[in-house]
């Protein structure tokens, strides 16, 4: 019989002090184990607002009157809408909510000032992009009483009566692409970005680290070989397993969650190739500046985690201050977010898609051009 | 062919951060030659192989390998070069068959179906062929390597320490096959720390903190250094070892089994210090100098005390 060892504090230590020497030789680690969670503060803290403010919207304007610029302020007062821009005909309204420019349109009728002084309840018409119903539902809430109190303190004197119950206007609330507010049509096609995003970059994340932490990487370098054939090599079948999974998210969406898709699959299949390209070469590049695979899996969060916050996946793009739009305007997922919610929910076509798929063309090149330059052929 | 040397380099020298790996070493190989390299523990064997088969680019240096620039055509000479690296470095999640299929791809062999196939019937894989690399031994490990650098028919073979952790039988089938090679006209450079694998060379280049000290056949090397050697048989030798280092003459006392090694480079000042000590209690024998005894030699008068 064997007697049991005592615990012994001496050999605790020395566990704890080896620790501590490797910690600090992994410079990496020890950075993303201050940095991340200093990332999510900042995100978290700053970026993510559940009450977005001041979202974009444009105006149809067929009256001039008072009343109608008495609407148009009180929405702008309600800190709620943000007017970019005017429009002249319902074809450009169409054009504006489907490319995303503009979350509303409103459009003030003609005569609306007059039909006001009638009593005759003149419709004003608000029409929001609902594919983020997150995004809209508070701006169309503060609407009634935004409206109403403001006409209220025009309508004095012989027009107090205008103002009482049911209101001196008529609010039409057009929900567009997704009337009912449906959450999962909003997150489910979102999912199929984040998904890719994270199995895409991870998986060649480790390839290269692999290859250099099992020694068969200066077998690889000893033979005849190009850079380009090894990073384009190992990224061509990932590209087909990002495929898989786009087949697998698209029936689990029709199926499962009843997603609407409006718009053009073959269109929507060859954005996301564009799409699954771009993560793949961001992982080879992590790939190619990592020393290990824990490094490489750590970097593939640090990109994760703004991806996934300041893409407009969990909190609306629109709500975040204008620093953190920035930031996001330059992640591949935001991009596509909207080129998948456009395809699927509002039916757009090539011409519409065009402006998000650029930069995540360019993104892919980018970030493969680093991986080139950063291959090294040599172990110096 | 043209050029009777396989490698033919001057002033070879690289620099790791304020660290002389290799310095300003030359060396010439014939084709053909099984050439031997040797040295302590980092003293720079590792770094001039791949500085040769471009893995590492030199600081200084220059000279041809199988009439290529070794710095501006690396690319020419890794298609004629095998590479065998210290540490096993085949994929390990690839079959034996697999894995020289792998090779063969890369280095555009053609008729790649009937190049494995020989590759793995010329080292004895056949019967393997379907096994992971991951579960091979060690012998079978080193025998997998050399198939895959084989593969592409090169003209050089780098080997760098193939025989490590194999056992006697796996190295002696190992050098015969290299001996057959030889004869077909490849050639070798092989590190190694064996004195018997050394013995086996052609040629020997020695090899210490980045310098080359010794450069010949094994009796040229032996003779070049111009050490004495007395072998002594007796009781109590550890303590006699003790007292013959601190003596005059005596470079180097060094036991091997039953006997005792002593050696000096002056033959003379050596002889003179033993005699006393040549007592009915112990058996004194000059012999010749082996290998081991002029590279531990060597080693010592350059003033290094390394760990090897």
């Amino acid at each position: 019989m064997t007697r049991r060892r005592a615990f012994s504090p001496a050999r605790f230590w020395a566990i704890v002090v080896k620790e501590f020497v490797q910690m600090r030789r992994d410079r990496l680690t020890f950075g993303m184990m201050i940095g991340i969670p200093l990332l999510q503060l900042l995100l978290f803290g700053y970026a993510i607002n559940s009450d977005p403010k001041r979202l974009p919207a444009a105006v149809l304007l067929a009256d001039h009157g008072p009343f109608s610029r008495t609407v148009l302020s009180a929405m702008r007062n309600s800190d709620y809408f943000d007017f970019v821009r005017q429009l002249h005909t319902e074809a450009e309204a169409d054009a504006v909510l489907a490319r995303g420019a503009a979350l509303f349109v409103v459009t003030v009728p003609a005569n609306f000032t007059r039909d006001l002084l009638r009593g005759e309840r003149p419709a004003l018409l608000v029409e929001a992009d609902a594919t983020d119903p997150a995004a809209t539902s508070n701006a169309l809430h503060s609407l009634r009483t935004a409206v109403d109190t403001a006409l209220a303190a025009d309508l004095q004197g012989p027009l107090a009566a205008l103002a009482a119950t049911p209101g001196p206007v008529e609010l039409r609330v057009h929900a567009r692409y997704n009337p009912e507010g449906i959450t999962q049509y909003n997150i489910v096609p979102g999912l199929m970005g984040v998904i890719l995003t994270l199995t895409m970059i991870l998986i060649t994340g480790l390839a290269i680290t692999r290859e250099r932490e099992r020694g068969t990487m200066e077998n690889l370098l000893a033979m005849p070989t190009r850079p380009s054939e090894v990073l384009l090599g190992k990224i061509a079948p990932y590209i087909l397993v990002g495929l898989i999974q786009v087949g697998v998210i698209l029936l689990a969406a029709r199926i499962l969650f009843d997603v609407p898709m409006a718009g053009d699959l073959g269109l929507l299949l060859a954005a996301t190739l564009v799409f699954i390209a771009a993560n793949l070469a961001v992982g080879i590049t992590f790939s190619t500046v990592a020393r290990n695979q824990l490094q490489a899996m750590q970097m593939t969060f640090f990109f994760f985690l703004p991806s996934m916050l300041l893409s407009g996946f969990m909190f609306p793009f629109r709500g975040m201050p204008a620093w953190a739009q920035v930031l996001g305007e330059g992640l591949p997922l935001t991009h596509f977010l909207r080129i998948i919610r456009g395809i699927l929910l509002k039916g757009n076509g090539a011409a519409a898609i065009a402006p998000e798929l650029w930069p995540i063309a360019l993104f892919a090149v980018l970030a493969l051009t680093v991986a080139v330059k950063r291959y090294r052929q040599t172990l110096d | 062919m043209a050029d009777p040397l396989a490698i033919d380099v001057r002033g070879m020298t690289k620099r790791f951060g304020g660290r002389t790996a290799v310095n300003q070493m030359d060396l010439q190989v014939q084709r053909g030659e099984v050439c031997g390299f040797l040295g302590p523990n980092g003293s720079g064997k590792t770094t001039f192989l791949r500085m040769l088969c471009g893995l590492l680019r030199p600081d200084a240096g220059s000279g041809t390998c199988l009439g290529y620039d070794v710095i501006g055509q690396s690319e020419a000479i890794q298609r004629e070069v095998g590479y065998m690296t210290q540490r096993f470095s085949f994929w390990e999640d690839l079959t034996i068959a697999e894995n020289l299929d792998f090779v063969a791809r890369m280095y555009a062999v053609p008729d790649r179906r009937r190049a494995v196939r020989e590759g793995l019937e010329r080292l004895g894989l056949s019967r393997r062929r379907h096994q992971l690399a991951g579960q091979l031994s060690g012998g079978w490990k080193q025998r997998l390597a050399l198939a895959a650098c084989l593969i592409h028919q090169p003209q050089l073979l780098l080997l760098d320490e193939p025989t490590a952790g194999v056992d006697p039988k796996a190295r002696r089938d190992f050098w015969e096959e290299i001996h057959q090679l030889a004869g077909q006209g490849l050639t070798f450079l092989i590190t190694t720390h064996y004195m018997d694998e050394a013995e086996r060379c052609h040629r020997l280049a020695y090899i210490l903190d980045g310098r080359l000290l010794a450069h010949g056949t094994a009796t040229e090397v032996i003779r070049q250094a111009r050490l004495t050697t007395w072998s002594v048989r007796g009781p109590r030798l550890p303590q006699l070892a003790e007292r013959l280092r601190a003596l005059p003459g005596v470079r180097q006392a060094a036991s091997f089994g039953t006997t005792l090694h002593v050696s000096g480079d002056d033959a003379a000042a050596l002889e003179q210090t033993i005699a006393p000590l040549r007592t009915q209690e112990h058996e004194w024998r000059r012999i010749e100098s082996g290998l081991e005894d002029v590279f531990i030699h060597l080693m010592d008068r350059s003033g290094t005390q390394g760990p090897s």
